[in-house]
């Protein structure tokens, strides 16, 4: 990757403008493939820095009953790997400079073929990977092909990640670090503010690479808290339960889903935006 | 493959077995299984971990379980065989373990090392409820608190089990996931450890997971094939011929199996759960009906459709009812040392019943699947021909199920 790739150059222009960035996750496919992509579509212009779109799975281990039922719901509405990567080349065609991040797990790519993923995702316009499952123990597995393919991949750094571990965690990350602010799984506890700060000094003595925290940010307080001691802020099942809440009684997107989540994503932007913007 | 020296070498370093196994787990999991196999690898050096662990054994499960003539089995088979055939069938009686299954080899293996740990609060998951009882026993035993992850399905037809948990002090968290069955049990299982890791030990109950575990239990469960080779010396005067064991994640089988596995004129034989048979797609096969994928820590042979989503399982065996199976099974499979054939819930139900009335033995319906297939198998092979099938479970907690099955209001 000689030249700088859109998640390079999305945080450079952050830094730049002396703000963290506001990353949102949501699942591709989630409530319904259409109704997904005119959400993640809105995204950018909600105030959106980067977009994590998770790949559903029907065993995702470490998320939390809000993703868990979003990835449930997406497979049930049709969703498969093929159509993610659909959704991002169609989002692509509208925007060449948001980087979209996936996060899933690995199944769904392996049985889908490494090669053909790495080379699919990198003509949709994938730029960077998180995978749950895979540890720098199975880098080969799927991190050096990606690496290979110049797609980044962000590692997963947690509170028992130690000293002695993180330099084996940080090795081939590229793009991001992503920070899980909390020992559990998705959209179960608060963040804390304090460790937070801690650990990003922590990890900041390791790496240069950018800094992002995930896991129990719910509000644009937390965002802004967050993004204003790391480089980003990751918020997801507060998203999800934004678009659960858009849905009716047979789990279907009610009209106005999209703008009501849309709105909730500006509140959110707004916080992170309030920091050092005087 | 066919060059190996040996089979039994198994894992590498990485905790691979040729291409299955491995370590597909979440960072936050990852500092400790790596404690894990430390701990474990320090605990195999020291022969104090060893005499603890044989002093339970003897005293507390009741080891060796006896290696039993099923005499009348074997008459019953040979009825309708040719005049030469019907091997001589030997039950190894591991459902006469404390507790009532092969599950407690394993749990006394895991509870004695996380204590050396420091740990002090188990969890596990369970499927029929074997594996829970296990773990609740052995919690209630060193005084630990313990939680055990049911599905909600497995939870209504074991009701026994999940009783006889209560009483032994576990917490009993129903998972109502996916299709409330082992593997999402398991799911849940995992999601408390990412979110305990510092105080709990996660006992898992079967021959699978991320490395160190798949060795780790089958290392534990093979006393079950080293009590068979002494046992069937002492009573025969030679190996067996055959060797059937049940397979859901397969820890049983491979307990009985690993000892035999660089014998080769051991036949060496798996029993999947067929369920209402392998073309109607409601079964339990993963090395017949399935492909290799990652999931649950491993690479290894699962039920999944062309997406890579994971597909429930099915058998009328909650301990069988799982979409995957232990990465060592897959590479056997693979390698060709070990067969891996199916019997469906009916085919089971029928061995039952037939065990019952014949030897005086209810079998759990797990290990009915195996006797489905010595059905099968016996009248084909010589009369003087040998066959150890693993009674892993009794079938105290199956009684309700198969009335049910049966018609029988009770």
């Amino acid at each position: 990757m000689t030249e700088q790739s859109r998640i390079e150059r999305r945080f450079a222009a952050l830094k730049a403008e002396g703000r963290g960035a506001l990353v949102t996750f949501v699942t591709a496919g989630d409530p319904d493939p259409e109704t997904a992509l005119e959400l993640v579509k809105g995204l950018p212009g909600a105030g959106a820095d980067l977009i994590e779109l998770g790949m559903p799975f029907s065993d995702p281990m470490a998320e939390g009953p809000t993703i868990q039922a979003s990835s449930l719901r997406a497979l049930n509405a049709g969703m498969t790997l093929a159509k993610t990567l659909a959704a991002v080349r169609a989002f692509r065609q509208a925007d060449d400079d948001t980087p979209i991040i996936l996060m899933g797990y690995y199944n769904p790519i392996y049985i889908y073929g490494v090669e053909r993923f790495v080379n699919d995702a990198k003509a949709a316009g994938v730029d960077g990977l998180i995978m749950v499952d895979l540890p720098p123990e199975e880098d080969e597995e799927l991190c050096l092909p990606a690496l290979k393919a110049g797609i980044h991949w962000i590692r997963l750094a947690t509170p028992t990640t130690d000293d002695k571990r993180l330099p084996t965690v940080l090795n081939n990350t590229s793009g991001f670090v992503y920070y899980v602010s909390i020992m559990g799984i998705t959209g179960t506890k608060a963040v804390p503010i304090d460790h937070v700060r801690e650990a990003v000094t922590r990890l900041r003595r390791h790496t240069e690479l950018p800094i992002a925290v995930g896991f129990g940010i719910r509000t644009p307080e937390d965002a802004a808290a967050v993004a204003d001691t790391a480089s980003a802020a990751v918020v997801g099942s507060a998203i999800v339960d934004a678009i659960k809440a858009e849905l009716d009684e047979d789990g279907k997107a009610k009209p106005g889903l999209v703008a009501k989540v849309l709105a909730f994503v500006e509140t959110l932007s707004n916080g992170v935006r309030s920091n050092r913007a005087a | 493959m066919g060059t190996l020296n040996t089979f039994r070498a198994g894992p590498d370093e990485t905790g691979h077995f040729g291409l299955f196994g491995g370590r597909f787990v979440a960072e936050t999991l990852m500092p400790l299984i790596l404690d894990v196999e430390r701990a474990y690898n320090a605990a195999c050096q020291d022969p104090s971990y060893q005499s603890e662990y044989d002093y339970y054994a003897k005293h507390y499960v009741g080891r060796p379980s006896p290696l039993y003539f099923a005499e009348r089995l074997t008459e019953e088979l040979r009825k309708d065989a040719p005049a030469d055939r019907g091997a001589k069938i030997y039950f190894k009686r591991d459902e006469l373990n404390h507790t009532g299954s092969h599950k407690a080899n394993n749990v006394l293996g895991q509870i004695l090392l996380a204590r050396r740990m420091g740990k002090t609060r188990i969890i596990a998951e369970t499927g029929a409820g074997q594996h829970g009882v296990a773990t609740a026993t052995f919690c209630a035993l060193f005084n630990l608190p313990c939680v055990i992850y049911m599905g909600a399905t497995d939870i209504e037809r074991q009701a026994p089990n999940v009783f006889r948990m209560k009483l032994l002090g576990a917490e009993v968290k129903p998972v109502t996931s996916g299709t409330g069955t082992l593997k999402d049990a398991m799911n849940d299982g995992l999601r408390d450890w990412v979110a305990n890791v510092e105080n709990t030990f996660y006992i898992i109950g079967t021959a699978a997971g991320p490395h160190p575990y798949p060795a780790m239990v089958r290392d534990f469960q093979s006393i079950i094939g080293r009590e068979v080779r002494e046992q069937i010396m002492e009573a025969e005067g030679r190996l067996p011929d055959a060797l059937v064991a049940c397979i859901g994640g397969g820890s049983n089988a491979i307990g009985l199996f690993h000892p035999f596995l660089d014998d080769k004129e051991v036949r060496i034989i798996g029993v999947e759960a067929a369920g209402h048979g392998i073309p109607t797609g409601e079964h339990a096969a993963s090395l017949t009906g399935g492909r290799p994928g990652v999931l649950h820590g491993n690479r290894t042979y699962l039920l999944q459709n062309e997406d890579g989503q994971i597909q429930d399982a099915h058998s009328i065996s909650a301990g069988l009812d799982y979409p995957g199976i232990g990465p060592e099974h897959s590479w056997l499979h693979d390698s060709g040392r070990a067969e891996y054939v199916s019997a469906t819930d009916a085919e089971a139900l029928e061995a039952f019943q037939l065990c019952s009335r014949v030897e005086g033995i209810i079998p759990a319906l797990e290990p009915a699947h195996a006797l489905a297939h010595v059905g099968k198998l016996a009248p084909q092979m010589e009369r003087d021909a040998l066959l150890v099938m693993n009674m892993c479970g009794r079938g105290d907690k199956d009684v309700f199920t198969v009335a049910e099955a049966l018609g029988v209001k009770i």
